[in-house]
């Protein structure tokens, strides 16, 4: 039987498109040339954030999906664990002051709160810090386990594709026809039509040490690195456990095409940022160090829609370094599209005909 | 012209002395306190003019021309010679995690320290490295109850050429004849609960076809070796050994390797390929004694790898509830649905903890039918956030 639609890529973004267009009645073939969650979603740090998102279309995109994700992914690790953005110096203070006060009229649960508070909430927090908000929406699971959740009961076919036309994808065992073609390649997904580009960042693993840190903790300054566009290496210090016990240490920025080689400069810059805001963290071992492609838009905003220039061609990809948080809504946002129904949030931000997106 | 070796095994004792005698400057850095290896330490008195030799010291990352060590320190290099060896495999059975289990190399590593284990001991695996282990403990007072080879020797018949170019490996037997009474082959310890302990006899496939129970305090298991070659993620591997040259080249610009991180044939071959690696990389031809050694002992080594080679039957031992990873306390029963290995990981967290799969990788691999793909661990070895944090800054070129 021909599929009404294949999606290309076993991500996190592929297989919540999948999700809702078989939720929706359609018959739905997904194909990956490396099989469920092999790329970029294997390597994130699971973290579905309201927190670091400015006022605008994205946030929306955040909120809605944040509603979405309990739902979805019961057997993923979700944890609600809340995130605290701390400012380490004098001058971080009013910005993330002024930058919490915009998300609050956007709908965004952020409450500011003394450090004193927010030593109570993580004890070994460097006792320096200057501002603290509590973000209680922010949230974590597994994004592996939530791949393979959303793809239960969905057929996943091992195989490259070379080309597609949109009625039609071409793969080294033929050609599969079908009614409509997702590219949900991540940052690979530039091989079929839109200026998507890969954005290297490393996370930093440690021994177990449970219970030590409990949400979520990140300086303020990262809501500039993920806002800026600069090739050269911008790191900021994210910090967080996991159910394990390990610590997760992020996040860094760079633009360096698809090379994976370490770099100590990238290590040193990690651990610093990292030890600054917990100090008892320098004793602690890192045992492992692994990394990802975060797939970018130029104007880091992703890309949801039919492709004009090739009918039949639906894209949902660039979703840079929040696509876990942003997997259900843009599941659901291309979903409606595709069969005609409301969407569920206004889809022309993300539209494929943007001057920077089209290639 | 600045050469680092990295071990202090028969490998890289025998790669620094010959650079050094070419007139490079050496660095050996070696995690232990003595230099010797597995096999040597000890027994290994080692100085030489123009080596210095770094004792425990860990190397972690090999980034362009530098190596990062502990401290942290840096050393830059013209040549690298990596001889890092390798460490034994077990295969998991039920009680394998439980106290008295160790791996073979463990035991024999105390044993040279004179620590006496146990009463009742059992070695049990495959290849002719259980031998000396067996000896160790038993000099040391020890009862051996049993020395289980999965392997049947039958399969060392068809290797007549590697045995004609290596009679030297028939006289060495004769060192253990104290212990070959003891041997049983086609034969595996399959559990073990307290001081009851499962004994199988197996088929050529190592599926048990007949059991009994037998009584020891510490069961020693080797099935044959992994090489640690985690310094160079992105050198090309086979079966997670190096791939290497007749000159001992890796695929990585001017890094060498030697000894185990290679192939697995004994101390005599890695300190052979040391002597290839060490005048190569000094920019000398490799004296015409060891390539010749080097060549016989890959006969050897290749003839060894087949003959003891795992079989899949083990496969069988291990119960639905019996641990595979350790560090993370994951069953075999939480392997489930995964097609690659990073999906097993990151769903079942096998080979996520501590030892980061260098244990349980190639078990879980096995077991599931998941293709295992050389681990990429681009750290070597554990290092503390606050070493990383004290790296140098870059020097702007
Ligand atoms: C270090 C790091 C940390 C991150 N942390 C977070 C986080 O905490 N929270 C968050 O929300 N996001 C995070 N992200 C971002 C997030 O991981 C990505 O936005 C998301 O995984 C993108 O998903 P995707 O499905 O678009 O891409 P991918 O997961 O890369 O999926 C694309 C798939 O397409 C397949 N494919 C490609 N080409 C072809 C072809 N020709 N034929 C067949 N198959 C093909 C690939 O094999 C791949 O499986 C992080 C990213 C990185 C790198
Ligand atoms: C149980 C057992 C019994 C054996 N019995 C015999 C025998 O009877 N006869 C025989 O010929 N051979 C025997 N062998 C094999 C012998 O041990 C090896 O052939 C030999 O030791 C290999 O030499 P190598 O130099 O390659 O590695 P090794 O001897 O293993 O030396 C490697 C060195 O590198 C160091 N190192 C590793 N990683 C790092 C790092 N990141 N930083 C710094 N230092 C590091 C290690 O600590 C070690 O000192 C036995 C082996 C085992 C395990």
């Amino acid at each position: 039987m021909q599929p009404d639609v294949v999606v290309m890529g076993a991500g996190i973004i592929g297989a919540a498109c999948a999700q809702a267009l078989r939720a929706r009645g359609l018959g739905v073939l997904v194909v990956d040339r490396h099989g469920p969650a092999s790329g970029t979603s294997a390597a994130g740090e699971g973290n579905v954030l309201v927190s670091d998102k400015e006022p605008g279309p994205e946030l929306g995109l955040a909120l809605a999906s944040r509603d979405l994700w309990p739902e979805l992914a019961l057997d993923a690790e979700w944890e609600e664990k809340g995130g605290l953005v701390v400012a380490t110096t004098s001058g971080a203070v009013v910005p993330l002051q002024s930058f919490a006060a915009a998300q609050r009229a956007a709908g965004v649960d952020a409450c500011e709160i003394t450090a004193a508070d927010a030593l109570a909430r993580e004890p070994h927090l460097n006792p320096e810090i200057t501002a603290a908000v509590h973000y209680l929406q922010d949230a974590q699971l597994n994004p592996v386990k939530a791949t393979r959740t959303l793809l239960r009961g969905i057929e996943v076919r091992r195989t490259e594709v070379s080309a597609t036309d949109g009625r039609s994808v071409t793969t080294p065992e033929g050609v599969i026809s079908c009614g409509a073609v997702v590219n949900a390649t991540g940052p690979w997904a530039r091989n079929f039509g839109v200026n998507v580009l890969p954005r290297r960042g490393v996370v930093l693993v440690t021994t177990p040490i449970p219970g030590k840190i409990r949400h979520k903790v990140y300086d303020a300054d990262y809501v500039g690195a993920v806002a800026s566009g600069d090739a050269d290496l911008q790191t900021s210090g994210v910090v967080e456990s996991t159910q394990a016990g390990t610590v997760l240490i992020g996040s860094s920025r760079q633009r360096k095409g698809f090379d994976d080689t370490i770099e100590s400069k990238v290590l040193k810059a990690l651990a610093r940022k990292a030890i600054a805001m917990f100090p008892m963290l320098t004793n602690v071992p890192v045992m492992r160090a692994y990394g990802g492609f975060r797939p970018y838009a130029p104007d880091h905003l992703p890309i949801i829609g039919e492709d004009p220039r090739t009918p039949g061609l639906w894209h949902a990809t660039g979703h840079e370094g929040a696509g876990v948080g942003l997997a259900p809504a843009t599941g659901r946002l291309l979903a409606q599209l595709l069969t005609g129904e409301n969407p569920l949030v206004d889809p022309h931000p993300f539209r494929v005909d943007r001057p920077e997106v089209m290639v | 012209m600045r050469i680092v070796v990295v071990g202090a095994g028969p490998a890289g004792m025998a790669a620094a002395r010959t650079a050094a005698d070419a007139g490079a400057e050496v660095t050996m850095v070696d995690s232990e306190p003595e230099a010797g290896g597995q096999y040597l330490r000890g027994r290994a008195r080692f100085s030489h003019a123009g080596v210095t030799h770094l004792k425990n010291t860990e190397a972690w990352l090999v980034e362009g021309n530098t190596l990062h060590l502990r401290g942290p320190a840096q050393l830059r290099f013209d040549a690298l010679v990596i001889a890092t060896g390798a460490y034994d495999r077990p295969l998991p059975f039920p009680g394998w995690d439980g106290p008295g289990v160790i791996t073979a190399g463990a035991a024999q590593a105390l044993a040279k320290q004179g620590v006496t284990l146990a009463e009742r001991v059992i070695v049990t695996g495959t290849g002719p490295f259980l031998l000396p282990v067996a000896t160790a403990l038993q000099d040391l007072g020890a009862t051996l109850v049993g020395v289980y080879e999965a392997s049947s020797p039958t399969r060392w018949l068809r290797e007549a050429k590697a045995i004609t170019a290596n009679r030297h490996k028939i006289g060495e037997l004769a060192g253990y004849r104290k212990v070959l009474p003891r041997l049983e082959t086609r034969t595996a310890v399959i559990a073990k609960h307290g001081d009851r302990v499962t004994v199988a006899k197996l088929d050529s496939r190592w599926r048990p076809v007949s059991h009994r129970t037998v009584h020891a305090d510490l069961v020693c298991v080797g099935y044959g070796f992994l090489p640690r070659t985690d310094l160079l993620p992105d050198a090309r591997r086979t079966n997670d050994f190096y791939d290497v040259d007749e000159r001992q080249r890796t695929s990585v610009e001017n890094v060498y390797a030697a000894g185990e991180v290679t192939g697995i044939g004994g101390a005599d071959l890695a300190e052979a390929e040391g002597v290839v690696a060490g005048a190569a990389a000094a920019g000398l031809n490799p004296p015409a004694k060891a390539v010749e050694a080097v060549r016989k002992g890959r006969l050897f080594a290749q003839a060894l790898a087949r003959a003891h080679a795992v079989q899949p039957g083990w496969q069988t031992w291990p119960a639905p509830d019996t641990t595979v990873c350790r560090c993370e306390k994951v069953r075999l029963e939480d392997l489930t649905g995964a097609t690659s290995m990073r999906e097993l990981k990151l769903t079942s967290r096998v080979a996520m903890g501590r030892c980061q799969g260098r244990i349980c990788a190639r078990n879980a691999a096995e077991l599931t039918g998941v293709p295992f793909d050389g681990q990429r661990r681009v750290i070597a070895v554990p290092i503390p956030l606050g070493e990383l944090a004290a790296l140098p800054e870059e020097k702007k070129s």
